[in-house]
């Protein structure tokens, strides 16, 4: 979507903006003077280097990875194919239509404690609180683009016989692919925060699970080392795979 | 061969067709010229099969390709691919193919990354990679200027002339009609019904 984004030429902008952010933070910690209750970075990152060292920190990452990785698999699986059904059959989507509206608008929260209620406190639970919440809206980009896949190459691959997996793979899905993008990015940041939540609520590992003990504990150095470990993974993931599949897909645009 | 025997087409309620009746043997092209918005790309997409909803009888070859107003490539692959991909031939087929509209050098271009003469040009050669026994036009030389339409003519002619491929041929330039086809005829009329044409 941002081609600009990945050119070298922004990396050194990024760089200062994210120290401009940390020397942010340690302003407002000197600033507010008590450690407790706002740490600085350079408290914060040797807590985090120490439980790095000792192996929890790794452990919690990829149990709460894992699961990221499960629902957001399972997420734009089905949103991309119900937005797919939606976007091509008017008749599908009038149907679904209301439906869709009553899950967009279903506070996160609540899917999370009926999936624990109805379904136990297990991983599925778990899982599929998770990829319920983010389902809508990954359906709601994906029948936006579908909506606006070209008519003319659809009957291009019609009059020559196109194969259905050869339409899909060569016509629409190149089509959707900024779509799918969107939705993907959009998704991993929704979905990682939600399966804080649910960690929060209701396992006993993961990144979710550490914050609350600590929350209890009321250790704002340790809560801050297990989020900003899990958010550079993060950034790490859009770095490493979002950005150059994204760039990959689309450089006929730039060619 | 192409035998069409159209009764009514409408689209919506709006009727655009009236009876309009033709045969197209293998080898002959059959140019149908007329006014903006009579019909014309109406007719080709009941002739293409992409518009089933008609009162009449249409018998058409079962291999069939197009050319449309606008090249209609896939912008996301090559142009080798825009071949291969789509009619389903090989690789060294498809550089013949290329070769023939003189595109042998862009094969592993993208179709941004040509002009719209080549883009044309490689529209053409994916309607005729197909190997088709019936070849639907619809405006394929519109907004070339004169020099590049002449040339595209040419390429046209030739490709058509070593194959016995029955064409239809939409366009409102009776220059470019008289060139290509063995038969003209107008669409003409609310409904459209066709009239012959003594050029």
């Amino acid at each position: 979507m941002q081609p600009e984004a990945d050119l070298p030429g922004n990396l050194p902008v990024a760089a200062i903006s994210i120290l401009a952010l940390i020397f942010s933070w340690w302003g407002l910690a000197i600033l507010n003077g008590d450690p407790t209750v706002l740490p600085s970075p350079w408290q914060v990152f040797p807590l985090a280097v120490s439980e790095l060292l000792s192996g929890e920190l790794l452990r919690h990452l990829a149990v709460t990875l894992r699961r990221v990785a499960l629902a957001f698999v399972i997420a734009m699986a089905m949103g991309v194919a119900i937005g797919l059904l939606m976007g091509r059959s008017s008749g599908t989507d009038r149907w679904l239509d209301p439906w869709l509206i009553v899950f967009l608008n279903l506070p996160a929260l609540v899917v999370i404690v009926l999936c624990y209620l109805w379904i136990g406190l297990n991983e599925v639970a778990a899982v599929a609180a998770v990829a319920i919440n983010k389902i809508p809206t990954v359906v709601v980009t994906i029948r936006e683009g579908t909506r606006a896949l070209d008519r003319q190459l659809n009957d291009v691959a019609a009059i020559f016989r196109m194969s259905g997996w050869a339409r899909f793979w060569h016509i629409i899905l190149p089509q959707l692919g900024p779509y799918i993008a969107s939705a993907g990015r959009s998704g991993i940041s929704l979905i990682w925060k939600i399966v804080l939540v649910v960690e929060f609520l209701g396992r006993s590992d993961g990144i979710g699970f550490k914050i609350h003990l600590y929350f209890q504990l009321f250790d704002v150095g340790m809560v801050l080392a297990y989020a900003l470990s899990f958010v550079v993974v993060m950034l790490a993931i859009e770095g490493l795979l979002v950005r150059p599949w994204e760039a990959r897909a689309t450089r006929w645009r730039r060619a | 061969m192409i035998s069409v025997a159209i009764d009514n087409k409408s689209i919506g309620i709006t009727p655009v067709l009236g009876c309009v009746a033709f045969q197209v043997g293998a080898g002959e092209t059959l140019a149908v010229v007329g006014p903006s918005g009579v019909g014309k790309t109406t007719l080709l997409r009941v002739l293409a099969g992409l518009d089933a909803d008609f009162v009449g009888q249409v018998k058409v070859p079962e291999r069939r390709a197009m050319v449309f107003q606008e090249p209609a490539l896939l912008p996301w692959r090559s142009a080798l691919q825009n071949l291969t991909l789509t009619t389903g031939i090989d690789e060294s087929t498809a550089r013949e193919a290329l070769g023939e509209v003189g595109l042998s050098d862009f094969a592993d271009r993208f179709p941004g990354q040509l002009s719209l003469g080549q883009q044309r040009r490689l529209s053409l050669a994916r309607a005729f990679s197909a190997a088709p026994d019936m070849l639907l036009m619809d405006e394929p030389f519109v907004s070339l200027d004169v020099s590049l339409v002449s040339e595209m003519l040419d390429l046209t002619e030739r490709l058509l002339a070593s194959r016995a491929i029955a064409t239809v041929f939409v366009t409102h330039a009776m220059a470019e009609a008289e060139r290509l086809a063995t038969r003209i005829v107008r669409l003409i009329g609310n409904p459209a019904t066709l009239e012959d044409v003594i050029s």
